[in-house]
């Protein structure tokens, strides 16, 4: 049997139409794409914003206990220097109570500076500091309370605190972001 | 390719029994009748469509970073041109894009006079077609005085002190517009709210326009009536195919604009921030509108200028009544052919005219080119009517074709 002939019979044909139907087509496609990419584009955060992606923070006038709240990215970030009991607290909790397990040690850089996003991991809103019954966070709009590191314990929050990528400067001075 | 269209699907079936939208797209853009004979001077219409259609999506996006604000408006466009991710490239679009849309539709518009599109049955696509000119203008030159810039602030004050040429109320008129004794931030809201509308408005009178046309068809280059179906082929792949091709060749020139010398059409005082204190040594408009310019500068009167730059564009609407011929094309009428590209040569000279300052000779030809736009309309369109003997019109479409097939074949035998 010739192979050939197989080949050239009309339904197995390659024609040059085909070929000129699927280039054409090919090109629309990767045109289309290319016109279509700028106009999603433009709506990412612009240069303007990323410029102002990293904040630095001096740590010097925080005493123990004491809490700041620093904007960066747009949104506040908790720096607190927490007090001997707080840390002792913050470790001494079972993983297995936790919804989200984390230790307390993954959570910092030094045990005295927590440093997280201070957005509620339900709904975005700002949980208020020295509150709910872990004596850490409280989030007023649906209830959810954290601890001492930021974890969430109770409450329709699914997951702990943000932290944000951060690196000390100094012994005082933080660079966030 | 029958007009009564029956869709197929169930789907389909269901939702056009219920809004017979498939059938109306499938009838207009599909099985359309369309005269075989259209050359690529038609193409402008789908051309047009697609200008507008770019203006109005890269304008909701500008506007999106855009801050019509007298104190912020100018920083906002730097800002989309560094900081916006292809903001750069959106504005130039939506820049360019303006120019683009002008070149066509006077393009469009030649096509029209040339092939006698506006005669009966066609008068109201005409007229249709005026208004929307006439918005593009507007729209043109509100969307020129949001960026700020001197030549926006400069443009706007002159344009709107023409009102201030009306006898008696001028200056109330011009207050009114303003919103203040000058022009200032509140004009600024005003034309952006303005020129944010408009295209929608022109969208609306564009379907009214393509309504228009498809009660009685195409008008074509040999400017008889067509018979269906043995003269007329479907738009769809026909004119489909002729119009995309157009179109990529159209959107090659723009893509060249944009991306090699995207500031080529516009005038460099645009970048500086507007100074109410302060006019540039010389304020031009946008070159689509310097015929008009030009005609404004001829007349030595304030409210002269203002009447004969407002007729120059009304008289457009009444050349169905002042064209006394009755033969449409142009490729019959011998001696009106010639007052034809008079007028196209008259009209570029009035473009030119308008970009020199308005002394010595350039004021005199600026007269005498005026004086010739308004002359072809009211005296040689009406008058060539009676005078011109117009040669033998073809039995149909096909004819010419057909005729210079044989005499093709007849030098080919003697050959």
């Amino acid at each position: 049997m010739d192979t050939k002939k197989d080949i050239d019979t009309a339904e197995t044909k390659v024609t040059r139409r085909d070929f000129l139907y699927l280039t054409t087509g090919s090109f629309t496609v990767v045109g289309a794409g290319a016109l279509v990419w700028p106009f999603i584009a433009q709506m990412n955060p612009d240069a303007s914003v990323k410029a102002l992606a990293s904040t630095e923070v001096d740590l010097s006038p925080i005493m123990p206990g004491q809490s700041i709240t620093i904007l960066w990215r747009g949104k506040p970030v908790f720096v607190r220097r927490r007090t001997e009991e707080e840390i002792a607290e913050a470790q001494a909790v079972e993983q297995t109570d936790l919804p989200d397990p984390e230790t307390d040690e993954t959570r910092v850089q030094k045990p005295e500076w927590l440093v997280m996003v201070g957005v509620c991991t339900h709904l975005g809103c700002i949980p208020l500091g020295n509150k709910g019954e872990y004596n850490g966070w409280f989030c007023p709009c649906h209830g959810s309370h954290y601890d001492t590191s930021g974890r969430i314990r109770k409450g329709p929050a699914p997951k702990n605190l943000e932290i944000p990528s951060y690196v000390f400067l100094d012994d005082n001075t933080i660079k966030i972001g | 390719m029958s007009d009564d269209y029956e869709p197929q699907s169930t789907v389909a079936k269901w939702i056009d029994k219920r809004l017979p939208i498939i059938t109306l797209f499938s009838g207009h853009l599909m099985q359309f009748p369309t005269p075989k004979n259209l050359n690529y001077w038609w193409t402008f219409g789908g051309i047009l469509t697609f200008c507008l259609i770019t203006q109005i999506i890269t304008g909701l996006v500008l506007a999106m970073h855009y801050i019509a604000d007298a104190n912020l408006a100018f920083a906002s466009v730097e800002h989309i041109m560094r900081d916006v991710n292809y903001g750069w490239l959106l504005r130039y679009i939506h820049a360019n894009g303006a120019s683009m849309f002008f070149i066509a539709v006077y393009l469009h518009m030649a096509r029209s006079l040339f092939y006698g599109s506006y005669k009966e049955p066609r008068e109201l696509i005409w007229i249709i077609g005026v208004f929307i000119f006439l918005l593009m203008i507007a729209t043109a030159f509100m969307g020129y005085v949001l960026p700020w810039g001197q030549m926006s602030f400069w443009g706007a004050t002159v344009i709107t002190n023409l009102f201030s040429a009306i006898p008696f109320f001028g200056e109330a008129i011009t207050n009114w517009l303003w919103g203040d004794y000058s022009v200032s931030g509140a004009l600024l809201t005003r034309f952006f709210t303005l020129h944010y509308l408009m295209p929608f408005l022109i969208f609306g009178l564009v379907i009214l326009h393509i309504w228009a046309l498809h009660v009685p068809g195409n008008n074509n280059p040999e400017g008889i009536d067509v018979v269906k179906g043995q003269d007329t082929v479907p738009f769809h792949p026909h004119y489909v195919v002729k119009d995309v091709l157009a179109l990529v060749v159209f959107m090659i020139v723009f893509a060249g604009f944009v991306f090699f010398s995207p500031n080529i059409l516009g005038h460099s005082d645009n970048y500086i921030q507007a100074n109410p204190l302060q006019t540039p040594e010389h304020i031009v408009p946008e070159w689509y509108f310097l015929p008009f310019y030009a005609i404004l500068r001829a007349i030595p009167d304030k409210l002269g200028g203002v009447i004969a730059m407002v007729s120059a564009i009304a008289i457009l609407a009444f050349i169905p009544w002042l064209d006394s011929s009755k033969v449409r094309s142009c490729k019959y009428r011998p001696l009106y052919r010639q007052f034809y590209w008079l007028l196209i040569a008259d009209f570029i000279l009035l473009g030119y005219l308008g970009s020199q300052s308005a002394t010595g000779i350039y004021l005199i030809l600026g007269r005498l080119a005026t004086l010739y736009y308004f002359l072809h309309f009211i005296l040689v369109m009406p008058l060539i009517g009676f005078i011109e003997k117009p040669k033998p019109l073809p039995k149909s479409i096909s004819e010419p074709v057909l005729s210079k097939e044989e005499q093709l074949a007849k030098s080919g035998q003697t050959a």
